[in-house]
């Protein structure tokens, strides 16, 4: 990847972020779990997947399906970047004119299927990963998983089944930002090893910064992984990722900022100084 | 032509149909050679079965899930409401041994809060055969309908000849009797078949309801009866709560309708585990105890009797 692709691809991720910080007042989002998997989205969009606002219905086309369904502001801005939707309607948000909400769900082009309740788009996926293998596509499925979503038991009920019918069309991407909703993972339930988990489960596994998109490009160009076994990118990311005074913060999982808090994080994305943030718009859902 | 016979019958000229089970072939046993990939079995992976079908769904198919009732609709559930309901994709699901069918398994495996759960999902209809053969004839139109359904599997052989022609949200109504209307669906049509002739000899007519779908309901069928017959019993093995008996209670408040009903249901505990026709006999389900059941709730009606509906206090099974 040249020099240039890797700004472009940051310029696209800046905007992305400030999309979401404009998501996160009048109503709120969950803020930490967008920003951890921008980048991961924003590569996916622009080099990965074989999708486009014209090629919503191509059969042949590849799928993304986000899995923990709360970080879909960084998906409503990926799509507005992309031309899936206008960025004027992002100011819909929250709004009963339209239907982007704190979760995913199939009114908006180029989302593939609702989500919201943590652990189902992986088996959503196996079943679009089996019809494309019965139907002899080459296109293949990514599904976004959380690292909290990791403790349910459908995910590993699901890797049973996708090893058992060899989908190596089938790319799960772990977005492991090291926090379930309030507390970090490994003080909670611990998720460590996470690669000899998967690779138990008869997966092929690669651990990679999900910030980086070398690497996202290194191990995103080279699907499958190996023949006949699911691809799993366990993607280590940080929460509330280019705004210091959110990340890696416990606190900071939903906010409803205001508008003075939303115009201080914008700044602070642009590398201005942290922003001085009111308790009263930290809130827990 | 057998539900397996029909499934390849339907395999063969619409190509997006696709069976799938969760590890229970009992129905099914030839159809893994026929129909190839599009023969998917999960293992015991309910919730995945239920995501996969969805997922299958969006590309077009038509997947026909299997598992036994209990486990189908209670395992899965979420994945039932969420992804196949909140997505209206057109998985029929298929639940085994529904009822009283689960026999001596004890309750774990009772699925008879079935009904309650399925339609109570937006956009689920629910399909009650009487027999073998009502689902084998009723399937077809089941797989072309674009909506999600609920199954009561059964192998029981018809106890009638099935005249009318099935049709979605239609009653088979039998007789026109105007004393007692039996409201009923899935296995327990035997029963109340057997009710229904003990009853005609005491003099009492019988009008003979089967609702074959409990979801769409047939709402005139229940409203005529409410309005020309003494009495309407419901008759279902499925708890008392969210069935038959409630669906009828529903109409009856959205119509502002009042009439003598006697339910007879699964009211108190999980029913014993026996062997089917002991179940029947321990519970009060054969055709003589309804049918006289009946008979005194009649007669408490022309005396004036309030008839005790909660009669016993059933000691916990476990």
């Amino acid at each position: 990847m040249t020099d240039q692709q890797i700004i472009e691809l940051e310029l696209r991720s800046l905007r992305v972020r400030e999309h979401i910080i404009r998501m996160s007042t009048d109503g709120g989002c969950f803020i930490g779990a967008s920003l951890s998997c921008t980048d991961i989205l924003v590569y996916l969009y622009s080099k990965a997947l074989n999708v486009s606002p014209s090629l919503l219905q191509d059969p042949n086309r590849d799928y993304l399906l986000l899995s923990k369904g709360h970080d879909v502001p960084a998906l409503y801005g990926t799509l507005a970047e992309l031309g899936f939707i206008s960025e004027e309607r992002l100011k819909n948000h929250l709004k009963t004119n339209d239907s982007i909400y704190w979760h995913p769900n199939r009114k908006i082009p180029g989302v593939e299927f609702h989500s919201g309740s943590l652990g189902h788009l992986l088996s959503v996926s196996i079943g679009i990963a089996l019809d494309i293998k019965m139907r002899g596509g080459k296109n293949r499925v990514f599904v976004v998983l959380g690292d909290g979503e990791l403790n349910e038991g459908s995910i590993w009920e699901g890797l049973l089944v996708a090893s058992a019918y060899k989908l190596d069309n089938l790319v799960i991407i772990v977005d492991r930002n090291e926090f379930q909703a309030n507390i970090k993972t490994e003080e909670l339930i611990p998720l460590e090893s996470i690669d000899n988990k998967f690779k138990a489960f008869g997966c092929w596994v690669k651990r990679i910064n999900g910030h980086d998109f070398e690497q996202l490009e290194n191990a995103l160009t080279q699907i499958p992984f190996t023949a006949e076994r699911p691809n799993v990118v366990i993607a280590d990311t940080v929460r509330g990722k280019g705004l210091p005074s959110i990340e890696r913060r416990a606190d900071r999982w939903f906010v409803n900022f205001s508008h003075k808090e939303v115009e201080m994080l914008l700044d602070e994305l642009h590398g201005e100084k942290m922003s001085e943030l009111t308790a009263e718009t930290l809130m827990v859902r | 032509m057998n539900y397996e016979e029909k499934l390849k019958e339907i395999s063969e000229y619409n190509q997006n149909l696709v069976v799938m089970t969760a590890e229970n072939r009992a129905a099914i046993r030839n159809l893994p050679e026929i129909l190839g990939k599009r023969f998917i079995d999960v293992g015991i992976t309910e919730q995945t079965m239920i995501g996969a079908a969805a997922g299958l769904a969006l590309r077009g198919r038509i997947p026909i899930v299997h598992a036994l009732a209990t486990f189908l609709t209670l395992r899965a559930f979420e994945f039932i409401r969420t992804d196949v309901g909140i997505g209206n994709l057109p998985v029929k699901l298929v639940g085994g041994v529904p009822g009283f069918l689960s026999e001596a398994n004890g309750p774990t495996h009772q699925a008879i809060e079935d009904v309650s759960l399925m339609r109570g999902i937006p956009n689920m209809r629910v399909f009650c055969p009487a027999d073998h053969e009502e689902l084998v004839e009723g399937l077809p139109q089941i797989i072309e309908d674009k909506s999600p359904w609920y199954v009561r599997y059964t192998t029981l052989q018809p106890i009638v000849k099935h005249y009318d022609k099935f049709v979605i949200g239609k009653a088979e109504i039998l007789g026109d009797g105007l004393d007692v209307a039996l409201l009923t669906y899935g296995f327990m049509t035997k029963e109340s078949w057997r009710a229904k002739e003990i009853l005609e000899k005491k003099g009492i007519s019988v009008r003979f309801i089967n609702m074959r779908t409990l979801k769409p309901i047939d709402t005139e069928a229940i409203i005529n009866a409410a309005k020309e017959c003494t009495l309407l019993v419901t008759i279902e093995d499925h708890f008392l709560t969210g069935g038959l008996f409630s669906i009828v209670g529903e109409i009856f408040l959205k119509h502002s309708l009042r009439s003598n009903v006697l339910p007879i249901a699964l009211e108190h505990q999980w029913f014993k585990p026996a062997l089917l026709h002991d179940v029947l006999a321990y519970e009060g389900f054969t055709g003589e105890q309804i049918a006289s059941k009946i008979a005194v709730h009649l007669h408490n009606l022309e005396k004036g009797i309030e008839t005790e509906l909660h009669e016993k206090h059933v000691e916990p099974i476990l």
